[in-house]
């Protein structure tokens, strides 16, 4: 028998009362880099087995919430869309909506739905959420796949500004886990979270210009708006993909920061949680 | 290079009772809050002394101090509760100690469980890979041992196929399969092997002996005395979160088997509603009975009672009673029930309805048929729904209540006079004839 090489210089191991002011030690995180990876595989397998459509939900889910929108607020009520067809003004929002609603109730749930894990063997805690995060990227690529069929439908180019899609995606995956880290370390001790996540996301919802645009909101609460980081990522969506809307400067900037401080300070308290997590999940 | 493995310094763990029960709804707190309304603000750092003197906190690990050296393979022993799996936990990084520390030398793995993170609706190879990388193993690993894994867990056919479609059978040997090629330089492993058939038990301690053999250093919690002799050199016997004995591995079973069991040759329960059962029945009393009156020292050539008393609280109950044997090396030696067909006087109390009240059943074990050594004695109370026993037939198990000593008073001993070999030491009929 052979032991691979890393094992063979000794680890030593110090397991003491830990102090209250806790590291990042993100580290650790790629230390366990290969289990993250399964883990976030398993999620993604495991989503829709036994279900009749399978991942086609990835696509029905975000579709029907754009045709209710469209007849409701589009035809009905007259929303305005930027000039822009208010379908894909509204599929355009969904896209990165949906990513970040999934993302934040599969991660408030993660860590109580893996309590058999975290009491029966150590890993860095924050492979969970992290996962659970990672796995609704898959979902996120399906919708875009539509996406872009619907942009050939309207006959819409991205113009230039596409590059900056990829941070838009980073940024509302960062709000998410931000939130989810938060919400996962409460729901261990708290079970009030299992009914708190819908109903967030439901509020959060209509506080994001998902249904209508920004522009809807009165100059003087923009800044208010802006805290929302949800904001600075649907717009920014907006700008990068249908290009009509200019640079929205002011409140990506906002949002982005917003999005930094509650990631940072969810780490922290995450990780501050994280050694009582076996004693009370 | 130091070559301890583990250093562990007056570690302690102290847990609220019932922490690991219920949770928290945010209402508690606020109620809490209410009824203390400075203690949200109290900075969190002085709550353990708030903690310490409210006496609804247990320390489940009390200043336990150790040593083990590289490639010792140390048996922790003890009844349930008394520290054993906190203290893997707290080797194995899953919970902090509340005081002392522990140091760690090489890499550690741990086995508090087979099977831990696998997916019913995930195939055995998928399953593999999930599981490896849970305990800890690199994808390359995996890779380089595939073959070796699925072939100990003889699921060669069925790889493809999801878990939620295997056998229990099948199931655990992939699980243990899994856990058994993890190679670290420490390996930590709680009760692996209480699950499982007899021959997959064997195959599963054959392997933990291997990995011992190969030099790792070992900490293996079992309720299996068996298992511990054959694998540990050295026991560790916890009472109550502390360290009874650290000694070799037969000393601390010996004390073991001894400890905290009733050798008076009586336990007694005088409260029916404190005694074990529910509200079908309660256990009253066990005893051993020889020719003499109660008592924990029986003659091997002389026959014994173990007597039985039970309150029946359920009108018109059926009920059932059976009786465990185990031996010193915790190996069970008989099972006996009053059953009609399994008596050699059949018991009139088998078939009958009981009234509410007490009773009393006894059971005649011959002499000359147990060895000597310590016996502790088993009791079961069902409900008689024969054929058919399930588990909520069972009114009251209570696991080694009470041991007794058979002690040698030289009957066989004039010709030989050397130990005895042997689970059981009957006198039996011999004779010898010329056949050429």
């Amino acid at each position: 028998m052979s032991i691979s090489d890393s094992s063979l210089r000794l680890h030593t191991l110090l397991i003491r009362p830990g102090s209250r002011w806790v590291s990042l030690d993100l580290r650790a995180i790629w230390e366990y880099r290969e289990l993250l990876y399964f883990l976030t595989w398993r999620d993604i397998k495991v989503r829709y087995k036994q279900t009749l459509l399978g991942a086609a939900w990835a696509i029905i889910q975000p579709l029907t919430v754009m045709v209710v929108f469209s007849i409701f607020f589009g035809l009905l009520a007259k929303i305005p869309s930027d000039g822009l067809p208010y379908p894909i003004f509204a599929f355009c929002a969904l896209l990165p909506w949906q990513l970040f609603a999934h993302a934040l109730t599969e991660s408030s749930h993660s860590l109580v739905a893996n309590e058999k894990l975290i009491t029966k063997i150590y890993f860095p805690r924050l492979i969970i959420p992290l996962s659970a995060v990672l796995a609704g990227l898959v979902d996120f690529v399906f919708a875009f796949i539509v996406f872009l069929g619907m942009m050939v439908y309207y006959g819409i180019m991205p113009g230039s500004a596409v590059w900056a899609l990829p941070f838009f995606v980073l940024l509302s995956v960062m709000t998410a886990l931000g939130a989810g880290l938060w919400l996962s370390a409460l729901n261990v001790e708290y079970r009030d979270v299992r009914y708190t996540v819908p109903f967030i996301t439901q509020v959060w919802l209509f506080i994001s210009p998902v249904a209508y645009p920004t522009s809807l909101v009165p100059e003087p609460w923009r800044f208010l708006y802006s805290l929302n980081p949800m904001v600075g990522v649907i717009e920014g969506f907006r700008w990068a993909l249908l290009g009509k809307v200019s640079l929205p400067g002011m409140p990506l900037a906002v949002s982005a920061g917003i999005a930094m401080l509650l990631l940072i300070s969810g780490l922290f308290y995450f990780r501050r949680m994280e050694k009582t997590f076996a004693d009370v999940v | 290079m130091s070559d301890v493995a583990i250093r562990v310094e007056g570690l302690s763990k102290r847990y609220r009772i019932g922490q690991r029960e219920r949770y928290y709804t945010l209402r508690d707190t606020l109620m809490n809050a209410f009824k203390a309304p400075f203690g949200l603000f109290r900075a969190n750092g002085k709550q353990s002394s708030i903690l310490q003197d409210r006496d609804d906190t247990i320390w489940a690990l009390k200043d336990v101090s150790f040593e083990v050296e590289q490639g010792e393979v140390v048996g922790i022993i003890g009844r349930n509760g008394a520290g054993k799996s906190t203290l893997l936990k707290i080797l194995s990084r899953i919970t902090e100690p509340t005081e002392g520390y522990a140091e760690v030398n090489g890499r550690v793995g741990s086995l508090l469980e087979v099977g831990t993170g696998f997916h019913p609706e995930l195939t055995g190879r998928e399953n593999i890979y999930l599981n490896g990388a849970i305990l800890g193993m690199k994808k390359v690993e995996i890779d380089r041992r595939f073959d070796e894994i699925v072939a100990f867990a003889e699921v060669e056919k069925f790889i493809d196929t999801p878990v939620k479609h295997y056998s229990s059978g099948m199931y655990l040997r992939l699980a243990f399969s899994v856990a058994a090629h993890l190679e670290p330089e420490i390996l930590l492993v709680d009760e692996v092997l209480a699950v499982g058939d007899a021959a997959f038990q064997k195959k599963c301690l054959g392997k933990m002996g291997d990995v011992a053999k190969r030099g790792r250093t070992v900490l293996f919690v079992s309720h299996n005395m068996f298992a511990v002799q054959g694998l540990c050199q050295r026991g560790l016997l916890l009472e109550s979160g502390r360290i009874r004995l650290d000694s070799d591995a037969a000393a601390v079973i010996g004390t073991y088997l001894h400890l905290g069991v009733e050798k008076g040759g009586e336990v007694n329960c005088n409260f029916p509603e404190d005694a074990p059962g529910d509200e079908r029945g309660r256990l009253k009393a066990v005893r051993v009975v020889s020719e003499w009156g109660v008592t924990g020292q029986i003659d091997i050539s002389k026959e014994f009672s173990i007597e039985i008393d039970y309150w029946n609280l359920k009108p018109e109950n059926r009920l059932l009673v059976s009786i465990h044997l185990h031996n010193g090396m915790g190996i069970c030696v008989m099972t006996v029930s009053n059953l009609p067909s399994a008596s050699l006087t059949p018991d009139a109390w088998y078939s009958r309805y009981y009234p509410i009240g007490l009773f009393r059943t006894a059971c005649t074990i011959p002499g000359n048929l147990l060895n000597d050594g310590t016996y502790t004695v088993s009791v079961y109370v069902n409900e008689n729904n024969l054929p058919r026993l399930l588990d909520s037939d069972n009114i009251v198990f209570v696991p080694h209540v009470l041991s007794f000593e058979v002690e040698d008073t030289g009957t066989m001993r004039r010709e030989y006079t050397g130990k005895w070999l042997g689970v059981v030491r009957p006198m039996l009929a011999w004779q010898t004839v010329q056949i050429e």
